[in-house]
């Protein structure tokens, strides 16, 4: 059952797009790795129609079949190859390689190999290009050992890799080096550049394309240089030209379809459009949001695609313009914000684009939106220090958004505090009130007084700093009518305790006491008087962490300490409860339960604890959370409360724990299995299944329930019905994909067929008749449906050999086959 | 894909006070016309009539002055000694006035010498007015009694001797032609009924009454007495409705505006307050150079008239209302142009293609778009911007630092660009908004052109100039800490340390803007 398993770590957030180029299918998908997975997308409307399944590891490369454009490579790290038929999501074959495989290359000349890029065995940081041989053989696992080195000491970026024309050369970077071996001749040259240092960096070589039709290589350096060699067949009479536009690294090449344009891009975001590879014609596509890591055209030259650091896909028209956007959870190099969670949405609220807060669905795991905090032209340049957001709070009722953004400087922190109200009606959040300068230093925490019950009037935010003071933010009321804005926010009270930094800050459940951490001391006030009320003070090592029982809990203050203490206080009567030596990294409180989750770190392994106030023992411990340190950590609230049956994992039951770990993965803990969670992705067939509910399939639906309710009312034998729906042969003809069916002339009567009322019972003999007198056709459909039928019930085998199959059937077995059928058949008509 | 986000100007909340429709309204007076009388000016009537004149009483003396006449257009000076509280009748044809003497004088606007006179005061009489049927006088003098008299025949109707001090002010019920009330300094305020022999209510103000007032609906009545003006309903039996002490001074008059709506107050602390009568909040104030002593204003708010103690009428008249067609002197696009499309209404099948919006952006914002930083600054540094839009003068400055490009921006100018440049910080440093980015600025300035000090004259002296506002700033500064260091021992010793806390707070945001405002 369900509740004894095992409570497993799962990631989730969807994988880093980052590791290989997309590619376009001939048919407009994108297919592109993510993660573990290869992720197919409609061009035309953006969604994710499937993700394939199967890599042990990172997916490292993907590559379309150059002899079949439904078929699909995909390269991973654990060392295998894998065939798909990604318009199924199936995988034909796997290939093993033996060793990881950090980039994959398929060429059109090669017919029974492929390309990949390997590290070289017993060496540490060199690779080579080597073919590998995939052999035809059947079967669905296959050894591939078959190894070729083609090129020695390449980069394992698979941007530093190119084929020349129709695959006569490979042209290889690494650092300042390039060298290009011509497959006919084998003739390997090697060319460099010299090694300057300018300003914006060196020249080395960062990636390299090939003209489609010409002897041309682009190259891309890392000062923003691009290249362009020529006359390369000779060692010494080689010619290059420059084009210098960007100011930093170049990051991707690629060149059109014809090989009259070539496209680069790099940190500035911006997509630069050369036309006849010369430097004075050139179009922009700027302000692409983040720094683009790879470009792939499609075939038909008409889209072109870059997918950029923040886990996002671009896709542009041929004439450059801007078309669609597809993103990903926004995984920035330092969250700041912390994980929230917003109260309206539910959504994982954390920093995004820069100087932007991400709204993040988890359970579509698509961006919900992005809200532009910091409202300034960001500069897409490294080194330069610009404001970001660093701390995010939400009020009970997602009503009121506070953010503080700041940028660093040398003298003082530029600070902002912006106070942003939900408008119902533009169902966006609008700025309502701008602080600058709130605090004289940094803040380090801020928090809303959480009540639920009271009105609006009673909301305060109290925002700790640390040039020693807490200050405290109220609502007042516009006095002037005519004015627009009715409420602002202005500062109410300003505390302090012994000139210590304030470090944190909470409220209790109901709001009616303020805990402020100083360094080593927790201070309470009453949050009416603003009257200090008690410390605590746990002697070694200074606050790291606060926050107040929930529920029945509610009269504890738990406090984590840098030196590795947990304690616990007690409200009522001002005294220590119990405490526990523990390394607590992050302290959540569940906001619908009295649970609290700590997560520490001891000796390089995460541990999960999860207590309650009240006693000392911990519910639930799970060790080995995970081998990286955990960074934050957040309670989601589920829709409905789950069904647990243990009482182990109670906790779990009315919110679910997601954590972010320092290499910015986005985990959660998962009560289900590992078979039950991928069910629905990976033995996904129908392409019903993801089809999107529309007005039109409710109404078909609609209408044919009724029909049915009819029929029954009406006392009638609805044995006709029931084949409709089930019968294997339609279900199978309309799941199938086209591309593996017979021709539609062979499947026709078989279909129409089956959707014919079945006879009466007196009619039975007669229609045995008829349908004896039928064409051998008719027979022969008669028994492919039986074939599919069998199919259907073997759940094992997979689907894909279908077509094979059916096809496979000599004649002399076909009208064996039809034999049999003939003696049958009226028996199976009459079901 | 983002567009470009033009650089963000940041506005800062005017401090003070702030501008509403009523700030607007009455600040739309021209500047005043100062008119010297002989005395303290005590009464000022606008008559109720067109042209509106309007009768200054000082002195000796009753003045009628026109509209915009600054010399009076007809005088009464048939006084031994001071005349008190010319009054018009309702028609303005008929004018009375309290005298020194006691007797209580009826003149025509048009005549010289007085129609009536009224003896029966002992004393000076320094109240008169006409009941609203036109053919009664009330009358209040220092022989603490209150009379009521009849203009045809000159006689004394009835007298209540009811106040024990001085009666120095009473206003006649409009809407009630036997109704009158009268102020006294023994702190009441009574109502007379003319049909009754005693007054029928009396309303204890707490101070010497100096001024009261009716509203025009009879329902509503001001006192104004020490430094507090009062308003009572007196359908209610004479409940106080609200007190208002927003002068530091004794008041000493009451007005109406013609709408009913403000409320205006006039008092020794030389100022004017204009309350709206429906929230009773002060809603705009005017100074005076002296003590005001009486108020009027013309109907349709067209003039106010203030007399003051050193026998100073000041006269505000308003402003025109400015005619806003202008000559246009380009041709504008034909009607036709307009039209053209507009008033097609799209049917329900069609399908509406909306033209995307262009944005206009700014110079500096095209330029900075285009990442060319010099220019931008000089773009920003052109006469308007940097004269009356300095804050995007600083923006523009802001984000070229943001962006890393402010040296460069600043670098490689000629003399008169850094005359300018260096004028410029040398004025807005002190700013508190600008200061963190403008230091900066002149930070990169002498860095920058460190090696060419000495080859300007014009260059060197502003560098003097900028070192000299910095030196007061920091001389400023440091007096001002001084200051909120006294205060907080003050504070300290106040007991509680709840005091302290606020004190705290409120030094913390708007300080540094106050002090500035201070500074100006």
């Amino acid at each position: 059952m369900v509740a004894l398993a095992a409570l497993r770590v799962v990631r989730c957030g969807g994988g880093s797009l980052r590791a290989a180029r997309a590619v376009f299918s001939a048919d407009s998908y994108l297919l592109c790795a993510s993660g573990d997975f290869v992720k197919m997308y409609s061009v035309a409307t953006e969604e994710t129609l499937r993700l394939m399944g199967g890599h042990a590891d990172l997916v490292t490369g993907v590559q379309l079949n150059p002899h079949n454009h439904m078929q699909l490579y995909s390269s991973s790290l654990d060392g295998s190859i894998k065939l798909w038929d990604f318009m199924d999501g199936i995988p034909i074959k796997t290939f093993t390689v033996g060793c990881k495989l950090l980039a994959l290359y398929t060429l059109a000349s090669c017919e029974d190999s492929v390309f990949v890029v390997i590290p070289k065995s017993g060496e540490r940081d060199t690779f080579q290009l080597v073919s590998v041989k995939l052999t035809k053989a059947t079967g669905q696992d296959l050894e591939a050992k078959e190894l070729l080195v083609v090129l020695d000491g390449v980069d394992a970026s698979p941007k530093r890799i190119a084929f020349g024309r129709e695959g006569e050369y490979v042209a290889s970077v690494k650092e300042v080096n390039l060298q290009i071996y011509f497959f006919r001749q084998k003739q390997l040259n090697r060319f460099s550049v010299s090694t300057t240092k300018t300003k914006s960096g060196n020249n080395h070589f960062t990636c390299v394309a090939c003209h489609p039709t010409e002897d041309c290589i682009a190259t891309g350096h890392a000062d923003g240089k691009i290249r362009l060699w020529r006359n390369f067949y000779h060692k010494k009479q080689y010619t290059f030209s420059t084009l210098h536009w960007h100011h930093d690294t170049v990051m991707d090449l690629a060149f059109s379809v014809e090989g009259t344009s070539l496209l680069s891009g790099g940190v500035e975001s911006v997509l630069v459009l050369w036309h006849n590879t010369s430097d004075c014609q050139k179009d922009f596509l700027p302000r692409l949001g983040s720094p683009i890591e790879y470009i792939s055209m499609s075939s038909d030259g008409a889209l072109c695609c870059t997918l950029h650091t923040d886990n996002r896909i671009t896709i542009i028209n041929s004439n450059l313009r801007f078309s669609k956007s597809i993103q990903g959870l926004i995984k920035s190099a330092d969250v700041k914000t912390g994980l929230v969670v917003d109260p309206r949405t539910k959504a994982l609220v954390l920093n995004g684009e820069p100087g932007h807060l991400q709204f993040y669905c988890l359970q579509s795991d698509q961006q919900l939106f992005s809200l532009d905090i910091v409202q300034r032209q960001y500069i897409h340049q490294a080194g330069l220090k610009q404001a970001d957001l660093v701390k995010v709070a939400f009020s009970a009722r997602g009503k009121w958004l506070a953010t503080v953004e700041e940028r660093e400087e040398e003298t003082d922190p530029e600070l902002q505090l912006k106070l942003w109200f939900y408008d119902e009606e533009t169902q966006s959040f609008k700025l309502n009130t701008r602080i600058n300068t709130p605090h004289e230093d940094h803040i380090t925490d801020m928090c809303f007084r959480d009540m639920d019950e009271l009105e609006d009037d009673s909301l305060i935010l109290v925002t700790a700093g640390r040039d020693r003071m807490f200050k405290v933010w109220v609502m007042v009321e516009d006095t002037d009518p005519e004015a627009q804005q009715s409420v602002s926010w202005s500062c109410d009270f300003v505390g302090n305790y012994h000139n210590y930094q304030a470090t944190h800050c909470c409220f209790s459940e109901d709001g009616s006491v303020l805990a402020v951490s100083f360094e080593e001391t927790v201070t309470v006030w009453d949050s009416v008087t603003w009257d200090l009320k008690c410390t605590f003070c746990h002697p070694p090592g200074k606050i790291r962490n606060i926050c107040f029982g929930r529920l029945t809990c509610s009269k504890y203050l738990i406090g984590a300490t840098d030196f590795g203490f947990l304690c616990c206080w007690n409200l009522l009567s001002c005294a220590l409860e119990w405490s526990a030596h523990l390394n607590v990294l992050v302290l959540q409180p569940d906001p619908l339960s009295e649970y609290i989750a700590a997560v520490s770190w001891l000796s390089k392994e995460s541990s999960l604890f999860v207590f309650k106030p009240n006693e000392p023992r911990p519910i639930y411990i799970q060790r080995n959370l995970c081998k990286e340190k955990i960074q934050l950590a957040a309670f989601v609230p589920r829709d409905e409360p789950e069904t647990i049956g243990s009482e182990k994992y109670l906790w779990l039951r009315r919110s679910q724990l997601f954590f972010l770990t320092d290499t910015q993965e986005l985990m959660t803990l998962s009560t289900k299995s590992l078979e039950e969670r991928l069910t629905p992705s990976s033995k996904q067939l129908a392409v019903e299944e993801c089809l999107p509910v529309t007005p039109f399939s409710l109404l078909l639906g609609k209408h044919r329930r009724q029909q049915s309710q009819e029929d029954i009312d009406l006392g009638k034998l609805v044995v006709r019905n029931k084949p409709e729906q089930d019968s294997p042969a339609v279900k199978e003809l309309l799941h199938t994909p086209a591309h593996v069916l017979p021709s539609a002339s062979f499947l026709c009567p078989i279909f129409i067929n089956s959707l014919l009322i079945s006879k009466k019972n007196e009619s039975a003999e007669e229609v045995g008749d008829e349908e004896e007198m039928e064409s051998e056709k008719t027979e022969d459909d008669s028994d492919e449906e039986r074939d599919v039928a069998e199919m259907e019930q073997e759940d094992t085998s997979p689907v894909e050999l279908l077509g094979e199959m059916t096809c496979k059937l000599s004649k002399s077995q076909e009208k064996e086959l039809r034999k049999i059928r003939k003696m049958d058949y009226s028996w199976i008509s009459a079901f | 894909m983002a567009t470009y986000k033009p650089v963000v100007v940041q506005s800062f909340p005017k401090l003070g006070e702030k501008i509403t429709q009523d700030t607007l309204y009455w600040r739309g007076y021209k500047t005043p016309v100062q008119i010297k009388e002989f005395g303290a000016v005590n009464k000022i009537d606008f008559s109720p009539i067109p042209p509106y004149n309007y009768a200054v009483t000082a002195s000796s003396r009753i003045h009628i002055y026109g509209r915009y006449s600054q010399e009076p257009i007809k005088t009464f000076s048939r006084f031994k000694d001071a005349a008190y509280c010319a009054t018009y009748r309702d028609d303005g044809n008929l004018l009375v006035a309290g005298s020194e003497e006691g007797s209580i004088r009826l003149f025509d606007v048009s005549g010289r010498a007085p129609l009536r006179q009224f003896d029966g005061h002992t004393k000076p009489v320094h109240v008169v007015g006409f009941l609203s049927d036109k053919y009664r006088i009330f009358s209040g003098g220092d022989d603490y009694s209150s009379n009521l008299w009849d203009i045809p025949s000159a006689t004394e109707i009835v007298s209540y001797s009811e106040h024990t001090d001085y009666v120095r002010c009473g206003c006649a019920s409009k809407v009630n032609a036997d109704v009158f009330i009268t102020g006294s300094y023994d702190h009441t305020v009574k109502l007379f009924d003319a049909r009754s022999k005693r007054s029928v209510m009396t309303i204890e103000h707490g101070q010497p009454v100096e001024s009261v007032l009716l509203f025009p609906s009879g329902g509503l009545l001001v006192s104004a007495g020490g430094r507090y003006v009062k308003v009572w309903d007196v359908l209610k039996g004479g409940q106080l409705l609200v007190s208002l002490k927003n002068h530091h001074k004794t008041v000493t008059c009451l007005c109406l505006n013609s709408s009913g709506q403000r409320l205006l107050s006039g008092s020794l602390d030389r100022h004017v307050k204009i309350y709206s009568t429906t929230s009773y909040k002060v809603v705009h104030s005017f100074n005076y150079a002296t003590s005001i002593l009486s108020l009027a204003l013309s109907p349709e708010d067209e003039t106010i008239v203030v007399g003051m103690t050193n026998g100073v009428l000041n006269v505000k008249h308003r402003r025109p209302e400015e005619k806003k067609e202008k000559l246009l002197k380009k041709r504008q696009p034909a009607y036709r142009t307009y039209v053209k499309g507009r008033t097609y209404m799209p049917k329900q099948e069609d399908f509406c293609v909306s033209k995307p919006v262009k944005r206009v952006l700014r110079k500096y914002d095209k330029l900075l778009k285009s990442f060319q930083s010099s220019k931008a600054l000089d773009a920003v540094l052109e006469p308007p911007i940097r004269l009356y839009t300095p804050e995007v003068t600083v923006a523009v400055m802001q984000e070229l630092h943001r962006r890393g490009t402010l040296r460069s921006a600043l670098a490689g100018r000629d003399e008169k660009q850094i005359n300018l440049l260096l004028t410029f910080v040398a004025r807005r440093v002190i700013e508190p908004r600008f200061t963190p980015i403008l230091v900066t600025v002149a930070d990169m300035i002498t860095d920058i052109y460190q090696p060419v000090v000495g080859q300007s004259a014009i260059v060197d002296r502003q560098f003097l100039r900028l070192q000299e506002a910095i030196g007061k700033e920091i001389d400023y500064q440091e007096e001002l800490l001084e200051v909120l260091g006294m205060m907080d021992t003050l504070f300290a010793t106040f007991t509680k340390k709840t005091a302290t806390y606020l004190e705290e707070n409120k030094s913390n945001g708007l300080t540094e803007t106050i002090e500035t405002n201070m500074n100006n």
